[in-house]
């Protein structure tokens, strides 16, 4: 029961320094407004997706080094399928795309069970492999996004009985990232599956002992990853219209995130939504840098001092709540 | 019936050998890398001379040394993802520095960043005991941010490669690349050191069973900070190697080096959960992944195709010497 108000209680404090930095904009850009606020909501996006690829198996007890290459390939994926293709063909991409997250990820996973090299080899191993297939389905950026896929993430959602200054502060990509997020994440928290991951990530041999599946629930968490990051690449491509086979700094983030959203790396403690704020507070962060006219370079050396803070504080309040001598 | 039962049975040929490359580890690493080298020779007749021979080791000195620094964080089971940004860094502080700077002075301010991010990771990891992967992603995410707010302040003055580094990166004795003279010293030290030493005894008792190093007396933390500063000096060194060879300073330069570090250390047998491996199927492991990228680079693939197949052996390599490794 500490434990898990601990784990909320780190969750309220990252929210409480999401809207205080919300409060900090306000104050360096008077002029911060909804449509901020949007553009805001966009950046996120593919980083948010990323971050939820990771969370998955990181709460499974993993690490998927292979969350930028997965975004990388899917994305190019998309964006050389839609190429000069009518609108109504991206009706088929999409869950296409989706489709080969979900496998590659799978695949990671049965590589994983099959082969017992430990999980940190495997998706390195893979790395090289989806950046390579990236580079063969598309070697220069670009490539196409269909029109009514780039304008899902533009503008904001028109809800009825909203006054309109309320309804800018709705946009589109925010909404887009909610949905997609609670559509896998709520039945799977609720579901077998979910208690499974949590319990593989927590302690495998006693998990195994009480009747987990433990090899299937850990290609499913991994499936799973796959999935999210394939959203994450079909977002990249949607927002920027292109695809690049070189994979982004989403690797990085996603750690970063997973671990300053209070989800131990160890495995089995944690939920998405930590780290989704966690994600929201980096790159306002990275706005209000740039807001203050810091040099971007600066903001590297900020956001990574902000990244090993946390997380030394973070340990630091676990190790003291521990008995001395009792850390695994 | 009876004689059967009595009868010593005889062991199967493939059984002894397996037995036999499990009791000497270092065998099939070392028949992987002959095999590799005559596929070489038969694609292209001819390519396997002295200065083939002389090359190839003058490219897998600098994957050998930053793969022992992995070598020796794996074996306390973490990980330092920091090399390449410290040998980066290092690199390009020593190519501007030497502008106008004494040698030595430029030498001091090259490893002085090494020493620092060294010192910071073992803090982290030691005392404050924050996971090491997180940890050094974010020191080489804040050395990265320190260098390119460092690039802008030299830019006027230039940078050029010293003589010496040249002679050591790229210059040949009687035959011998001079990268040799370093890399025997370094590489007789490690192995003596993790074999010999107490403190490779330490290394080797923390990762096999933490707990049980501390109760018998261990300083956790000492061993962690010693090893780290060490691992990052290690990899400072490598990077003034490497921009010889190179002989293009960039911000990025060591950066493609971290993950083959990592990969060299796997491929050789060291555990990446801790207590086991040793540095001498390191420096195979890293001439193999050297052989292999000349390998696939004489095949002419596209660079996809490369880096798939790259990945796959990998990973193939690395299931294959655990089965034999393990199945004793």
């Amino acid at each position: 029961m500490s434990r898990f108000l601990r784990n909320q209680g780190w969750v309220a404090g990252l929210f409480a320094l999401l809207i205080f930095l919300f409060v900090v904009t306000k104050l360096i850009q008077p002029g911060y407004g909804s449509g901020d606020f949007g553009s805001l909501a966009r950046a996120v996006l593919p980083y948010a997706f990323a971050v939820a690829a990771q969370t998955v198996v990181v709460i499974a007890g993993g690490i998927d080094l292979s969350v930028a290459a997965m975004m990388a390939l899917t994305s190019v994926t998309a964006a050389s399928m839609m190429n000069g293709a009518s609108e109504e063909y991206a009706l088929f991409v999409v869950p296409f795309v989706l489709a080969l997250g979900l496998m590659l990820g799978a695949l990671n996973g049965v590589l994983i069970v099959v082969t017992r090299v430990p999980d940190i080899v495997v998706t390195l191993a893979m790395l090289f492999v989806l950046q390579g297939a990236a580079l063969l389905v598309l070697e220069a950026p670009g490539g196409a996004a269909a029109e009514w896929l780039k304008a899902s993430v533009i503008g904001t959602v028109p809800i009825p009985g909203l006054p309109d200054w309320a309804d800018a502060w709705v946009p589109k990509a925010l909404v887009l990232l909610l949905v997609c997020l609670c559509i896998v994440w709520i039945p799977l928290r609720r579901s077998r599956l979910g208690l499974s991951i949590y319990a593989i990530g927590s302690n495998e041999l006693a998990a195994f002992r009480s009747g987990v599946p433990v090899a299937r629930t850990r290609m499913l968490a991994y499936a799973l990853s796959g999935l999210f990051a394939a959203l994450g690449g079909l977002s990249l491509t949607i927002s920027t219209g292109i695809g690049a086979p070189i994979p982004g700094p989403y690797l990085l983030a996603s750690v970063a995130a997973v671990v300053l959203g209070g989800v131990a790396l160890g495995g089995g403690k944690g939920g998405l939504l930590g780290p989704i704020i966690a994600v929201f507070v980096l790159r306002l962060v990275r706005t209000d840098l740039t807001l203050l006219a810091i040099d971007p370079n600066v903001t590297a050396i900020i956001e990574g001092a902000i990244m090993v803070a946390v997380v030394m504080f973070g340990a630091f309040i676990t190790m003291r709540s521990r008995p001395a001598g009792a850390t695994s | 019936m009876t004689d059967i039962a009595t009868m010593p049975q005889p062991v199967s040929f493939g059984r002894r050998l397996k037995r036999f490359m499990a009791d000497r580890p270092l065998i099939p690493l070392i028949i992987l890398l002959i095999i590799l080298v005559v596929i070489l020779q038969i694609l292209r007749p001819g390519i396997v001379n002295e200065r083939w021979i002389a090359n190839t080791a003058k490219f897998a000195i600098p994957l050998a040394i930053l793969a022992g620094c992995q070598t020796m964080t794996m074996l306390t089971g973490g990980i330092d993802l920091s090399v390449g940004t410290v040998a980066t860094m290092s690199a390009f502080i020593m190519a501007t520095q030497i502008v106008n700077q004494d040698p030595a002075v430029a030498f001091l301010l090259a490893m002085l960043p090494a020493l620092l991010i060294g010192l910071v990771n073992g803090i982290g990891v030691g005392v404050f005991r924050v996971h090491p992967l997180i940890m050094t992603l974010g020191t080489s995410l804040i050395g990265t941010g320190f260098l390119q707010v460092y690039q802008r302040t030299v830019i006027a003055s230039g940078a050029k490669i010293p003589d010496f580094l040249n002679w050591l990166g790229t210059g040949l004795t009687y035959g011998f690349p001079n990268a040799l003279f370093l890399f025997m010293p370094v590489a007789v030290l490690i192995v003596f050191m993790l074999n010999r030493t107490g403190f490779g005894r330490l290394l080797y008792a923390v990762g096999d069973n933490e707990r049980a190093a501390r109760l018998s007396g261990v300083r956790y933390w000492q061993v962690i900070t010693a090893l780290y500063v060490l691992s990052s000096l290690l990899a400072g060194i490598t990077g003034l190697l490497y921009i010889g060879l190179i002989k293009a300073p960039s911000l990025s330069l060591a950066e493609p080096l971290v993950l083959p570090s990592v990969a060299a250390a796997v491929i050789g047998g060291t555990s990446i959960f801790g207590g086991r491996g040793g540095y001498t199927g390191t420096i195979i492991g890293a001439l193999i992944l050297t052989v292999l990228t000349t390998l696939l680079t004489i095949l002419q693939m596209p660079e996809g195709g490369r880096r798939i197949l790259f990945g796959f052996i990998v990973l193939f390599v690395t299931a294959a010497y655990l089965r034999i490794v393990e199945e004793r």
